[in-house]
């Protein structure tokens, strides 16, 4: 009997215990509160972050927008746009609507390094983050998300240098605007260059202010009178199809190194690189700069400090297009495909 | 009448004459075939424009939404064709809406007598705003697969000759046949001459306003594709550019005063020779931007002063007033 009764224990003892093992790692799926999640959602909720570009309609300003909405929109946040549409005033007025407003943060890309300076400062001090984006001005705020434009510059006079190795060593500059800090922080860029390269010598260095037509009139002229011109140096690529279509006119693509840069679009970037038009374009990948500047709208108001008390740059990592990396498929991006 | 000989388009062709030399001594290679064609070929938009111009300031109106039309329907072919529809469908689309554009504006002017600065400064905007809001989905429209063969508008040659030159030559002669061979063109100058009296005199003069700005409206169109050829791509945020000041430039420089009536299309070439000259001369020389800015300011002013000086405003002018 003893025997037996202990038989039947066994294997009921057996079966409690296995039962409790299987009952033990459910008792822990009850999960752990993570305790930074609430907050930060609480700090994100409903809060409104102003975008005031230069102009919407272009493939930067698009494509920044879409960026920054596709990020900061699941977290409840509301990206709204004020399009001065290349109006500087109506920029500087719309900051100042703003101000009343009290958006969270606003997203500034300044038209040049003065105008929005006071604004921005004003606004920073009534509890407004203010994030500067590719084109800074002379009032540090809380970010500055960007091209380092005198890097840009360094690069493309650096291809265009070694292109014209045991050439003419004839190069040409086309800038932007005169107005427009990028383009002389790029020119300067450039001149760096050539300080160490004296035997390089510069044509012609004229503003196409941005326009693709008066970029392509100087170009023409320039090839005509230089037609053993090994370089060109651009300084934005929407404005140097023109360049291209000039030196395509001449007959001679692949003779003359064109270099420029963008925000590496694929049919502005990629697809000009892939036909011959263009042999280096630097970009400063948009799709990049919109979620820095998400990252740092989302530390920025999780993280409890005030406007103005901390100040910092993402200067933007470069990718230089060339014919090697154009067909592939991360070194472009689609705006279609960011707005989805 | 008297002076004849020494009106604006003397006095302008004087000055383009004397740079055109001055530049051919002192600079290397600017009187070489292939320089004066890229001369000719870097203004020939301009040209075409000013044509589009003169035909509205002979008939005493004035068109300040060229350059939308320049921008506009151009952007629509090269936005159509990226989206999948064919070429001819594109222009086709293209040439309505810039045939309905034309005949918005000249309908205001001729019917609803709205004064034509006010009313093409407004249906610019609204066909500029029209093409950023709705057509385009961004301000620099690109060149696409679909469009390869038409780039020969505004790329290459023909017999040497630049096609954008071309181009020019070809709106010239149909401007010029329009303006000397035909009644219409005939009606444009006596309305231009003098509104009242050609209606009185039973010429239809509304029916001419509307043609005229629709003649322009196209003009400018077609422009627009030699443009957009040209450059691969249409930036069609030319419109908030200086251009239309240019085009104004070169009419008015050119000796077709704003009192309409008067001028033609040698005198918009002229005009045109003279702003190409100086560009391409300047741009060898290596000229700054804002130095280049200030000579063209100062040939520009000596021009008038010299025009006012000779041709004294009369009583007709006084009277009538001009824009």
């Amino acid at each position: 009997m003893v025997f037996g009764k202990t038989k039947r224990i066994a294997p009921l003892i057996c079966g409690l215990s296995l039962a409790a093992l299987a009952a033990w790692p459910a008792s822990a799926q009850q999960g752990l509160d993570e305790p930074f999640q609430a907050p930060f959602k609480a700090a994100l909720a409903g809060k409104t972050v102003a975008y005031v570009p230069v102009a919407m309609n272009f493939d930067l300003t698009e494509g920044w927008f879409a960026g920054v909405k596709k990020e900061l929109e699941p977290y409840g946040m509301k990206v709204i746009v004020r399009d001065p549409n290349w109006s500087t005033s109506a920029g500087a007025q719309a900051m100042t609507t703003l101000l009343s407003e009290k958006p969270a943060a606003i997203i500034v890309h300044n038209p040049d390094v003065q105008t929005y300076a006071k604004l921005m400062q004003r606004a920073e001090k009534e509890g407004i983050f203010i994030i500067q984006i590719n084109m800074g001005s002379v009032y540090r705020s809380s970010a500055f998300v960007g091209a380092n434009w005198i890097e840009i510059g360094e690069r493309d006079a650096e291809a265009v240098v070694k292109a014209c190795q045991g050439k003419s060593n004839k190069i040409a500059i086309v800038q932007g605007a005169l107005s427009a800090a990028a383009s002389a922080y790029t020119l300067k860029g450039v001149e760096n260059v050539l300080a160490k390269h004296p035997d390089v010598k510069v044509v012609s260095s004229q503003a196409a202010d941005w326009d693709a037509a008066k970029a392509k009139a100087i170009t023409q002229t320039v090839l005509k009178q230089n037609p053993d011109l090994c370089g060109i140096v651009g300084f934005w690529d929407g404005m140097d199809i023109g360049t291209a279509a000039a030196v395509k006119e001449a007959g001679l693509t692949g003779k003359v190194f064109v270099a420029t840069s963008g925000g590496g679009e694929r049919k502005g970037a990629c697809e000009l690189v892939k036909s011959g038009a263009f042999d280096l374009n630097v970009s400063y990948d948009v799709p990049t700069q919109a979620a820095d500047m998400a990252a740092m709208i989302k530390w920025l108001l999780s993280s409890g400090v005030k406007p103005g008390d901390v100040k910092g740059s993402i200067y933007t990592t470069l990718i230089p297009i060339t014919k090697e990396n154009a067909s592939s498929d991360t070194a472009c991006w689609n705006l279609s495909d960011l707005k989805k | 009448m008297t002076l004849r000989g020494l009106n604006q388009q003397g006095i302008v062709f004087g000055i383009f004459a004397t740079l055109f030399v001055v530049f051919a001594v002192f600079l290397p290679g600017f009187a070489a075939t292939q320089n004066m064609l890229t001369l000719l070929q870097n203004v020939a938009v301009l040209g075409i424009l000013g044509l589009a111009m003169a035909l509205v300031v002979i008939g005493r109106g004035i068109d300040i939404s060229l350059i939308a039309a320049l921008a506009v329907p151009p952007g629509l072919v090269l936005q159509m064709v990226q989206d999948g529809h064919s070429l001819p469908i594109s222009i086709a689309a293209a040439v309505a809406l810039t045939l309905a554009f034309g005949f918005v504006n000249g309908w205001l002017i001729a019917y609803a007598e709205v004064p034509s600065l006010f009313t093409t400064l407004a249906t610019g905007l609204f066909l500029a705003g029209l093409g950023q809001a709705v057509l385009f989905k961004l301000d620099v429209v690109q060149w696409s697969e679909g469009m390869s063969g038409f780039e020969h508008l505004g790329q290459g040659s023909l017999l040497g000759v630049p096609t954008p030159v071309i181009a020019f030559a070809i709106v010239c002669i149909v401007v010029a046949f329009i303006l000397r061979q035909t009644r219409i063109g005939a009606y444009i100058y006596a309305i231009g001459d003098n509104p009242y009296g050609a209606r009185v005199t039973g010429i239809p003069s509304r029916p001419i306003i509307v043609l005229q700005y629709v003649l322009a409206a196209l003009i400018g169109c077609f422009a627009g594709l030699v443009l957009a050829a040209s450059v691969n791509s249409m930036p069609t945020r030319i419109f908030n550019s200086t251009l239309i000041y240019d085009v104004i430039l070169v009419v008015v420089l050119g000796g077709i005063g704003l009192s309409g009536g008067r001028g033609g299309v040698l005198n918009v070439v002229i005009g045109t020779l003279l702003i190409g000259t100086m560009l391409n001369g300047m741009t060898i020389m290596d000229i700054s931007y804002s130095g280049q800015n200030l000579i063209k300011g100062v040939v520009l002013l000596v021009a008038v002063i010299a025009d006012s000086f000779v041709n004294p405003r009369n009583e007709e002018t006084a009277q009538q007033g001009d824009i």
